[in-house]
């Protein structure tokens, strides 16, 4: 059963003015639920605006978006129980932190669910244990804490509401090679905690290849392929051709394959990499 | 909501208003602004009419785009049309109910400042739709050039007014950035009660000061890594040159106050 489902989506920003564009093309889709997708396309290519769809942040120009099969626009006013069930974290989420202590800043969204004090607290220790944030750390202010635990602590206050889609825009943009696993571990913690499904929109196809079941690619305002990983990187050449690149990884297989050592499926992490390699020589070492 | 605001906005374009030299542009809206102030008759504001018209024909953006530009300040239009509707008690009495009491110039005049007050809001707006912050700041600081043998610090000011403009789009963007984010944590900011939304605006307010006083500081260190002092000794890669139109547009805006001036003793 989808728990997202777009149809014939379409979005014009400032319409009437010499700056109209067409930022979102007639998308359709479906995702399901607890699947962890990652979001993919070249800047500018409207993948922002479609995940800011998701969540009623902005209306469609035409088209429906149906959550659990209803259209969200379809009672104004429960707009706002949708943000609750989609939950989205911005890109840079960390300029949207507020409170004085790190505590009161996750615990916002969960208030502002109507939430009681026990409940909210439960939230709060659960998921700064996701997200690796020392219980003492919550009585500090956030401004006081270093960039990548500032952005966690943003994240943080997203997932406190426990919603059902969780859209990650860029979580990892800006941050050192470590940072970026450590936030990228942490999230696949809470999927596996929560099966949730997520959504992360990401440039780098590293961090997506890893624990991506499914992906989806905007090109130039279009829905250019939503598919299984696998499936998505066969098609590297296209890929390239609209700007974005398949893995490191991939690119080495496909060149193995293009000399003769075809290893039938493709590769696209670099764990399954060494185990199928370790495994061809083992078998070579036996024969 | 935010996007309705197109103060200081500019619209890139190659018309013949685009390509007069800033500086006669700012002269011309003075005399503009004279010319609506100048008379009292309705005559005299459907000169000035005609001109805005004239003008905002030539510069080749939409006429929309003017009718947006007066929106944010529609409740300030009708507050002064109001005040007048109301308070003007000479001329016949046509409408009265209890102690509201309407006079037929309290009408005539009422219409009159509102069709006033939109053309001086038209006219400014053309002057920002059409002319980019940084020539216009250029501008300014050369009119303002004489006052610098005053110790008026002429350049310091229109380096302050040229940042300031600069950053207003930034800082919208920016609100708008934020208040998406907080109400993606369910912030109530259109809907909701007052004082929700009142409240909520902290969750806006701090974010944005704390951004706006970061990127200062991110500013200022960028300009005196490029080393800058102040105007002293600082020379323009843009010269501003006049040219025969300059002097044609200003010669016809002269043209239509003396007109204005000779209808209005009439």
């Amino acid at each position: 059963m989808a728990i997202l489902e777009t149809q014939q989506l379409t979005y014009v920003y400032s319409e009437g003015t010499p700056f109209q564009k067409t930022a979102v093309d007639n998308v359709n889709l479906k995702i399901d639920e607890g699947e962890m997708v990652g979001v993919m396309g070249h800047t500018g290519s409207g993948k922002s605006t479609l995940i800011q769809h998701f969540n009623g942040l902005l209306r469609p120009t035409s088209g429906k978006i149906l959550l659990d099969g209803e259209d969200i626009w379809a009672d104004k006013k429960k707009i706002r129980d949708v943000r609750f069930k989609v939950g989205l974290v911005f890109q840079y989420p960390e300029y949207q932190i507020f409170e004085e202590t790190v505590y009161k800043d996750i615990a916002f969204g969960p208030k502002n669910m109507g939430l009681d004090e026990a409940e909210i607290k439960r939230r709060i220790l659960e998921t700064a244990n996701d997200l690796g944030l020392k219980e003492e750390l919550l009585q500090r202010s956030p401004f006081e804490l270093s960039g990548g635990q500032k952005r966690r602590v943003a994240i943080a206050g997203v997932m406190a509401m426990n919603p059902r889609v969780l859209i990650l825009d860029e979580p990892t943009a800006g941050l050192d090679p470590a940072g970026r696993d450590k936030i990228l571990g942490h999230i696949k913690k809470y999927h596996e905690r929560t099966k949730n499904t997520i959504l992360i929109v990401s440039h780098s196809m590293e961090d997506i290849a890893g624990f991506a079941d499914k992906i989806l690619v905007m090109n130039k305002s279009k829905l250019f392929c939503y598919d299984e990983t696998e499936k998505v990187f066969a098609r590297a050449e296209e890929l390239s051709a609209i700007g974005l690149d398949v893995p490191q990884i991939t690119k080495v297989f496909m060149k193995l394959k293009a000399q003769g050592l075809d290893f039938g499926k493709d590769v696209y992490t670099m764990e399954y990499a060494k185990n199928l390699l370790l495994k061809k020589l083992s078998e070579r070492g036996g024969a | 909501m935010l996007k309705d605001i197109t103060i200081g906005q500019y619209f890139p374009g190659s018309s013949l208003i685009h390509r007069l030299d800033p500086r006669f542009k700012i002269i011309i809206l003075f005399i503009y602004i004279l010319m609506l102030f100048a008379g009292d008759s309705f005559i005299c504001l459907g000169v000035g009419a005609v001109f805005t018209v004239f003008a905002i024909l030539l510069s080749r953006i939409p006429m929309k785009m003017f009718l947006k530009s007066l929106k944010p300040l529609l409740p300030v239009l009708l507050l002064t049309a109001l005040m007048n509707l109301f308070f003007v008690t000479s001329g016949d009495v046509i409408f009265k109910w209890k102690f509201i009491k309407i006079t037929s110039e309290a009408v005539s005049i009422s219409i009159f400042m509102f069709v006033r007050i939109t053309l001086l809001i038209m006219g400014s707006s053309l002057l920002t739709y059409t002319t980019s912050p940084i020539t216009l700041t250029d501008a300014i600081e050369r009119l303002l050039s004489p006052l610098k043998k005053l110790k008026m610090p002429v350049h310091e000011l229109a380096m302050m007014m040229s940042i300031a403009l600069r950053f207003i789009p930034t800082l919208f963007e920016e609100t708008e950035k934020i208040m998406s984010a907080q109400k993606a944590r369910g912030a109530e900011i259109d809907s909701g009660s007052l004082t929700a939304r009142a409240k909520n605006m902290v969750s806006i307010l701090v974010p944005l000061f704390i951004s706006s006083f970061r990127r200062a500081d991110e500013l200022a260190t960028a300009m005196e890594c490029r080393c800058y002092r102040g105007g002293e000794g600082r020379t323009r890669l843009r010269q501003l040159k006049s040219a025969p139109r300059d002097y044609i547009a200003l010669t016809i805006t002269l043209m239509f106050y003396i007109c204005n001036l000779i209808v209005g003793k009439l």
